[in-house]
């Protein structure tokens, strides 16, 4: 499934201001683009939030995508961080099959040969947790498959450079908020 | 001191020294039409159409190089200025437009006259905003002001909710420096490119310089003449590149591209180096990109680093400020000469003007090119014209020669019809004191003639030249090359133009002889105010030469040699 060599990881630091994930979105769209996961959570730092960006990069420079990425206001920094070395991780959640004594042991069996547990039981149903590097979780899902997945979710690829590679702001975000009514700050 | 949103608005456009806002009343925003009562340091015009107040805008901003201001109200008032803020995206013209919003608490609620105007706009703007605070107000005007007029220019949006315009807040102007953590726009090349762009320049034989719109905008116009003159490098010139160079200059070979000279086609396609300044290798220039300048080296100076590579992958590409990394290469860069290349383009220049159709036509009918070329002549070459979009604008760009910068105003980028008129109106605001013409076409006029009401009632003193040939010319110059000329849906009928202006209360006079030419330009030019000049011309007229698209830059389709044909 994955062919790793048209696929690239961008990750970028963003102010967290509603509507920045759209102007990503919307930027990846109108530039035809092709996403395949997006992900965006908060960092250590309240103000900013960091997104990882995997792209098929068959048709385009990732150059073009860093760059238009950078153009957006909102956007304080961009990487591409494949070519470099980095930890990449996909979190998935798989729900089985395990309603006859065969899957039980089948799904057990699989788990035990990946970074994979099992987080619920059921009379039913068992979801196998995985979080590992993209390519072992399409495996997984793969060998899951014929026991019989009923439902799936995934986080989408989370990467970081390793070691010195530091993608980091020391931006501090002004608060107009606050400020607009500190009169004294004016000499006021 | 107290002050409501509406006013801060207000006070914000003071102090960015706005003086003239195209804009159009209604609900949301009528708090702030009503704060313009207490500044009446700010004109405002009242536009027919909100399309013609961003247009205006963008005139305004395109002939002054400051930033155009237009301003309605929710929904379809906001709607309305997509295609203008889109065209202003396109050209990187920078326009500052403030919409209003219904009140914070019905957003999201379908109320009357509410459209995600952040959203929908966010594709055809460089930023935009939703106020949700009014102590953020002050802030982000600033901030679009700033955001519009550096790096690479163009629109940004305001959208204020009601209830903001209306709230009151004891208001300090927010002075001090704008800290925008992800906004660094790029100035200056590294040493390293600085020394590579010159080894290319100074050891080519065959250079040639591709000036844009950029030029204009960072102000780098005597460091290209002094580029081109010291190394003797032609100058080849975009549409919107256009007062980059004097036109008459020796070494300006002209337009590029789809309708450009074919002297600048050629030596483009035979050049061993191009030097590309602040333009964007449109498909309209560059053709076939496969088959582009195939034996060129290739330097890129460009403010938006995504511009770079993005069609034609370059040897140098420098992402920078025109005028700072021109002042940096110059000083290495020796003085040269190629006579044999310079030769070589003035004989492609000389077998064009064998081919000009105003040297080699004696029929009676009225030709654009006539007009054009007339209505240069009787303007001594020094008038701001501002065109719409099809025949008539590569017409223009042909045949009217310019000397200085910002006098020809065009939508090239988006290629907006119906952007002529208004933007006219808007450039006449920036600079009263020159003649500007808005050369139009019999379509695009009427897409936004409702403006007219509008240059009356502001006395605005634009002269209009409609070149009317009943057709969509340029429409139905592709059906006759492309589509077997199967004419459908371009022959147009009009109005009588010269009734509709005198309904509007515009002078008007209507020309069909090249002898009546030079009286219609001393007419319009002997009335304040607008005044309609249309010229009836050929019907079934060709812009040549023309590059078809797709194809090789060079393999034009020519009007024949007198004797030819």
């Amino acid at each position: 499934m994955s062919n790793s060599t048209s696929k690239q990881v961008v990750v970028a630091l963003v102010e967290n201001k509603p509507g920045v994930l759209n102007r990503v979105a919307s930027l990846f769209r109108r530039r035809n683009y092709n996403v395949d996961s997006l992900t965006v959570g908060r960092t250590h730092k309240g103000h900013v939030s960091r997104m990882t960006i995997v792209v098929d990069v068959a048709r385009t420079d990732v150059r073009q995508i860093v760059s238009n990425l950078y153009k957006l206001v909102n956007v304080i920094d961009v990487k591409a961080l494949t070519g470099e070395p980095h930890v990449s991780r996909d979190l998935a959640l798989i729900k089985v099959r395990t309603d006859d004594v065969e899957s039980r042991n089948a799904v057990t069996e699989v788990c035990d040969r990946y970074p994979a547990r099992i987080v619920d039981i059921g009379v039913k149903y068992a979801i196998v947790e995985i979080t590992a590097q993209e390519d072992l979780v399409e495996h997984l899902i793969d060998e899951l498959r014929p026991i019989g997945i009923v439902e799936l979710v995934r986080t989408g690829v989370v990467a970081m450079g390793r070691g010195v590679r530091i993608l980091d702001t020391d931006y501090e975000p002004v608060n107009h908020l606050q400020n607009a009514g500190d009169l004294e700050r004016y000499g006021v | 001191m107290l002050l409501s949103g509406a006013e801060i608005v207000m006070e914000c456009l003071l102090r960015e020294g706005v003086d003239v806002i195209f804009g159009y009343p209604g609900g949301a925003i009528l708090p702030t039409y009503d704060a313009m009562t207490k500044y009446p340091q700010i004109h405002h015009v009242l536009v027919r159409h909100e399309q013609g107040a961003t247009h205006m805008a963008d005139g305004y901003a395109r002939a002054t190089g400051r930033v155009g201001v237009c301003i309605a109200t929710s929904g379809p008032g906001a709607t309305n200025l997509v295609t203008g803020l889109a065209t202003a995206m396109m050209d990187s013209v920078p326009i500052v437009a403030i919409t209003g919003q219904v009140p914070r608490a019905a957003i999201g609620t379908d109320a009357f006259q509410e459209t995600d105007v952040t959203g929908v706009t966010i594709p055809v703007t460089k930023h935009n905003y939703l106020i949700s605070d009014i102590r953020e107000l002050a802030y982000c005007i600033k901030e679009a002001f700033y955001i519009a007029r550096t790096g690479r220019q163009g629109p940004v949006l305001v959208d204020i909710p009601k209830d903001i315009q209306n709230e009151k807040i004891e208001f300090v102007y927010p002075e001090g420096e704008i800290r925008l953590p992800g906004y660094r726009p790029p100035m200056s090349a590294n040493e390293t490119d600085v020394f590579a762009a010159r080894d290319l320049i100074n050891s080519a034989k065959r250079p040639i310089i591709l000036a844009g719109h950029g030029i204009m905008m960072s102000g780098a116009v005597q460091e290209l003449r002094e580029l081109s003159e010291r190394a003797q490098i032609p100058v080849s010139l975009t549409l919107l590149g256009k007062g980059a160079m004097p036109e008459d200059h020796p070494l300006c070979v002209g337009m590029m591209g789809m309708h450009g000279n074919a002297a600048s086609n050629h030596a483009i396609q035979e050049s061993d180096l191009i030097i590309a300044l602040g333009m964007r290798f449109d498909d309209r220039v560059t053709g076939n990109l496969k088959t582009y300048a195939p034996h060129a080296k290739k330097i890129h100076v460009d403010i938006d680093p995504s511009e770079i590579h993005k069609n034609v992958k370059v040897d140098i590409g420098i992402a920078g400020d025109l005028k700072t990394v021109l002042t940096q290469i110059l000083p290495g860069v020796n003085g040269n000469n190629h006579p044999e290349w310079l030769n070589r383009i003035r004989d492609w220049q000389e077998d064009s003007s064998e081919r000009d159709i105003l040297s080699n036509y004696d029929g009676d009918t009225l030709l654009a090119p006539q007009v054009i070329n007339d209505l240069w002549k009787f303007t001594d070459g020094e008038a701001i014209t501002v065109t719409d979009v099809g025949q008539h604008q590569m017409i223009e760009a042909q045949y009217y020669p310019h000397r200085r910068p910002a006098t020809m105003l065009t939508s090239g980028g988006l290629g907006t019809m119906g952007f002529g008129f208004p933007a006219a109106i808007g450039a006449k605001f920036g600079r009263p004191n020159e003649p500007v013409w808005a050369i139009v076409g019999d379509g695009g006029f009427q897409m936004t003639l409702c403006e007219m009401a509008t240059a009356v009632q502001e006395q605005v003193d634009v002269k209009i030249a409609i070149i009317n040939n009943g057709f969509l010319g340029m429409v139905r110059q592709w059906q006759e090359f492309f589509y077997e000329e199967r004419y459908h849906a371009t022959p147009m009928v009009s109005p009588d133009f010269c009734k509709l202006a005198e309904a509007y209360g515009v002078p008007s006079m209507r020309v069909t002889k090249r002898e009546q030419i030079q009286e219609a330009v001393e007419f319009a030019h002997s009335h304040k105010g607008p005044v309609l000049i249309e010229f009836v011309v050929e019907k079934e007229e060709i812009v040549y030469p023309m590059v078809p698209a797709g194809a090789d830059l060079d393999k034009m389709l020519r009007r024949p040699k007198k004797g030819e044909q």
